[in-house]
């Protein structure tokens, strides 16, 4: 992962190609398939709504203040990620570690949350087994939360990669993919507060 | 401990199961005893580990190949068994003709079509645009690795368990687990989700390429018709593919954690599979045509020696095509009962693809009309395509208007249409792509000969052994039959069946024509890297081109760049001075997350979850490690770069005369300047 254009005895024009702007590129449309993904989740989860089979609806199974605290978490560990990306862009390797160390707790504590809220359900009797409208929550809900468990090992890994070789331009690069991602999720959510849980309660 | 598996699932239960499961075993032992002939050491270290695209792209198509000869035996045995079940049963029983009928069609589309494509693509598309390789070679060896592991499980359900019973598309309810309780349905779908992982990769990798990696001047619309087609092949991988893994992996929650998505109970919703399936299965008919039409377009225009007519619209035709995909949906199952106005919607937008697709007719046709036609066989498969093509283009048309397909829905006339898109359409296309570009990949042409009698059995074999299915159609027959008892029918699958021992034949030939070439090889070197006169900067590099393709990356002025290179006698100039070059080092990320992506599909199919989650722990433990290496390139030196061109140089001046030079429009193309 050298960058080519920095290397000053290998220049060339095809070699002028900016890895890391290519990465970039390649990583925006990784999201665009992924956003795919989600949008016909979305969709599936909008046309099995009302299919609840005489179970439990989304009236009594969902609960807005523990959706309103995951959205904070949530929120928040954006804003957080944004400070560490500041850092990262001062150069300062401590106060990045910093910021994502609080983001990965306020992202844990979201799937913590989420892991509450589908084991409370579950118990109730509203497992996805229940009907298509459970289906299809618990599975775009934990799409999403499976994302965001896939964001909290690679923030591990990134920081383990900023103590081990420090704040250097392939890691950099990196990290700034991880933050496309976490940001991407947040937005995924907002999606999903406001198709499926304010519907669903209001 | 071993979830599901039992050693019930070996097929001892039926004679044909188990020759099948023998021929498998067997060919997987040939497999072993190339891999120890040619050296595993070798093999190891050139191949499986190389992420060198020209490589990867030589895999895919030796994957297609095998898959190919699988897929076939499929079709065999389906026209065999219809051509003798009159009032029979034939010799199979139906759950076994069920798996065929459901294999041929998961096969020929997935890991024929797909790895044919996607090789070529891989071969020329980076030599076409001026780059020295992909924008990310790992993940493209990453690609092909998943891609073999889907098709690795669906050859291996052949010997443990048994594969779907519920067609290439796999519709609920049938195989949900209540009425495909066995592990049919799992070997299909993981084997689509494994590979559709492959395919979505290999479309982010080439969408970035030719964005960020062309040469400088090469503006979009001076990009080869070929690379036009990729790109729009690769965006719709990255867009559609998604589709395909929404509506498998749904199905994998329905059978496996007993959810409902579609099921015919409990707030299930079938349809909803149908509509995600062809969401994108209608994009992925043009990600299997668009390569097609790209070869097509740089075979007329090199072997007419004209440039490209209507390039312009030939471009704007694609991306018409490509974006219409996705708009045509519904057409799959207008008896599935949507309003009328619904219907109509999209079977107009169906026609309207015709539009685009007839521009592209004649752009060809036009393009040879006037022409100096060099007749190889390349060109055969295009002249072939265009005849046959138009037949299933307008079958096709008759098919979008919803009140005619409410008549021939899943009748043979459907089978008929699609084979007609896909064999003279996509596989043709693959075939002279594989026939134009062999040269480049390995450095000596293939037996002409072999190739135009392949031709000759291909095309009357389909024409043999699809026509009568049209007939069948209007006659009423509907498909996926195992036995019957019209006696009307009987000759009209007698006739198929003989069209499909004459492409056997074709199939025969072309085995033929790469054992008669390889051993004749040293007549028929590529020593000038440009064998067929081309137009377009892949014939600049050498045959089989150096690892970074080329020493210096050429300056584009225009469409035909290496024509008008030649013709300006400046193709083969000898720079001032070469420069170092930073390469790619092998790695075994693909060969390991890919076979660890098949043991992780195997677990999930028996329900072994402690091998499921070892192996998905050390796919990601290698994706991992694999991101703390930096160090991921070598330099070549300029003086390597240097003794590797000198010699190319060497060996140009010893071409004899080219092979194009005896082409009938020889006197209009000059000869390379500075070759010496």
């Amino acid at each position: 992962m050298t960058s080519l254009a920095a290397d000053a005895s290998a220049e060339h024009p095809a070699a002028e190609v900016d890895v890391y702007e290519e990465k970039a590129l390649g990583f925006w449309i990784y999201l665009m398939s992924d956003a795919i993904i989600f949008a016909l989740l979305f969709a599936t989860y909008v046309i099995m709504a009302p299919n609840h089979a005489d179970g439990p609806t989304a009236k009594t199974l969902f609960n807005l203040g523990r959706t309103f605290g995951e959205t904070m978490l949530l929120l928040f560990s954006s804003i957080t990620f944004g400070f560490a990306s500041v850092a990262i862009r001062f150069g300062k390797q401590r106060l990045a570690l910093t910021w994502l160390a609080v983001t990965f707790v306020l992202g844990a504590g979201f799937v913590a949350l989420e892991i509450g809220e589908f084991t409370g359900m579950y118990e109730q009797g509203a497992g996805p087994q229940r009907s298509g409208f459970l289906s299809a929550f618990f599975t775009l809900v934990g799409t999403h939360g499976l994302h965001v468990s896939t964001g909290l090992i690679w923030i591990f890994i990134l920081s383990l990669q900023v103590l081990v070789k420090g704040l250097t331009e392939p890691v950099t690069s990196r990290l700034f993919r991880l933050g496309l991602f976490w940001h991407f999720l947040d937005i995924v959510w907002i999606g999903i507060f406001s198709i499926v849980y304010l519907p669903g309660v209001l | 401990m071993f979830g599901k598996l039992t050693i019930d699932a070996l097929p001892f239960y039926s004679a044909i199961a188990m020759g099948g499961a023998a021929i498998t075993v067997l060919g997987g032992l040939v497999v072993l005893a190339l891999i120890i002939w040619l050296g595993v050491r070798y093999v190891w270290s050139e191949w499986l580990t190389s992420i060198d695209h020209k490589r990867i792209g030589i895999m895919y198509i030796m994957l297609a190949s095998v898959m190919l000869l699988r897929g076939f035996a499929d079709a065999i045995m389906m026209r065999a068994q219809q051509a003798i079940a009159l009032n029979s049963d034939g010799y199979l029983p139906p759950g076994h003709f069920d798996q065929v009928f459901s294999s041929h069609g998961t096969i020929m589309i997935f890991f024929v079509a797909m790895p044919f494509l996607t090789g070529l693509m891989n071969i020329v598309m980076p030599q076409q645009i001026g780059a020295r390789d992909v924008s990310f070679p790992v993940m493209n060896s990453i690609s092909l690795f998943f891609t073999a592991a889907g098709a690795v499980l669906v050859l291996i359900s052949l010997v443990i368990g048994k594969f779907s019973t519920a067609g290439w598309t796999g519709y609920p309810p049938y195989s949900g687990i209540e009425y495909s309780p066995d592990v049919g349905t799992d070997y299909w779908i993981w084997a689509l989700l494994i590979a559709g992982v492959g395919s979505t990769l290999t479309g982010i990798n080439f969408v970035t390429t030719i964005a960020k990696r062309r040469a400088p001047g090469m503006t979009l619309m001076r990009m080869p018709l070929f690379t036009w087609t990729s790109l729009c092949t690769s965006l719709l991988m990255v867009f559609a593919f998604p589709a395909l893994t929404v509506a498998a992996a749904l199905l994998a929650l329905d059978r496996m954690f007993g959810m409902h998505f579609f099921t015919n109970e409990a707030g299930g919703n079938m349809m909803n599979y149908i509509n995600l399936l062809w969401i994108w299965g209608h994009p992925e008919v043009y990600i299997l045509i668009l390569p097609a039409f790209g070869v097509y377009s740089e075979v007329t225009a090199t072997f007419a020696r004209k440039r490209l007519f209507g390039y312009a619209s030939l471009v704007y035709a694609t991306m018409a095509i490509a974006f219409l995909s996705f708009a045509v949906w519904l057409h799959h199952f207008f008896t599935m009962g949507s309003s009328a106005d619904v219907n109509a919607f999209f079977g107009i937008t169906t026609m309207i693809i015709a539009v685009p697709t007839g521009v592209k007719i004649f752009d060809w046709l036009l393009t040879m009309y006037h022409g100096r036609l060099w007749m190889t066989a390349p060109m055969y498969w295009t002249v072939g395509f265009i005849v046959t093509f138009v037949i299933g283009g307008m079958t096709g048309v008759l098919l979008a208007v919803p009140p005619v397909d409410y008549l021939m829905h899943n009748t043979t006339f459907l089978i008929a249409h699609f084979h007609n898109m896909l064999i003279p359409g996509a596989l043709f296309g693959y075939f002279a792509g594989y026939m134009y570009w062999f040269p480049k990949a390995f450095g000596f042409t293939l037996d002409e000969r072999w190739g135009i009698r392949a031709f000759w059995f291909w095309l009357i074999g389909f024409w043999l052994a699809f026509m009568p299915l049209y007939a069948l159609g209007f006659l009423g027959m509907p498909r996926r039959m195992e036995h019957y008892n019209v006696a009307e029918w009987q000759p009209y699958l007698i006739l198929a069946a003989f069209g499909v021992v004459l492409i056997a034949a074709g199939i025969a030939c072309l085995i033929m024509q790469l054992v008669v070439s390889i051993q004749n090889r040293k007549e028929a070197l590529d020593l000038t890297g440009d064998p067929w006169g081309g137009r377009t900067l892949e014939w600049l590099t050498s045959s089989p081109p150096a690892p970074y393709n080329f020493a210096v990356v050429p300056e584009v002025h225009d469409l035909d760049v290496f024509h008008e290179m030649k013709r300006h006698g400046i193709a083969y100039q000898q720079p001032a001075h070469y420069t170092d070059i930073m390469l790619p080092r092998n790695t075994a990320v693909g060969v390991i997350t890919g076979g660890f992506a098949f043991v992780l599909g195997f677990a999930m199919i028996w329900q072994i979850w402690w091998l499921a989650i070892v192996a998905g722990l050390v796919i990601l433990l290698t994706l991992a490690a694999r991101s703390f290496n930096d160090d991921t390139e070598y330099r070549m030196t300029a003086a390597e770069v240097q003794a590797i061109e000198d010699q190319r140089r060497q060996v140009m001046a010893t071409a004899p005369r080219r092979a194009w030079d005896r082409a009938p429009a020889a006197q209009d193309q000059p000869v390379p300047q500075g070759a010496t």
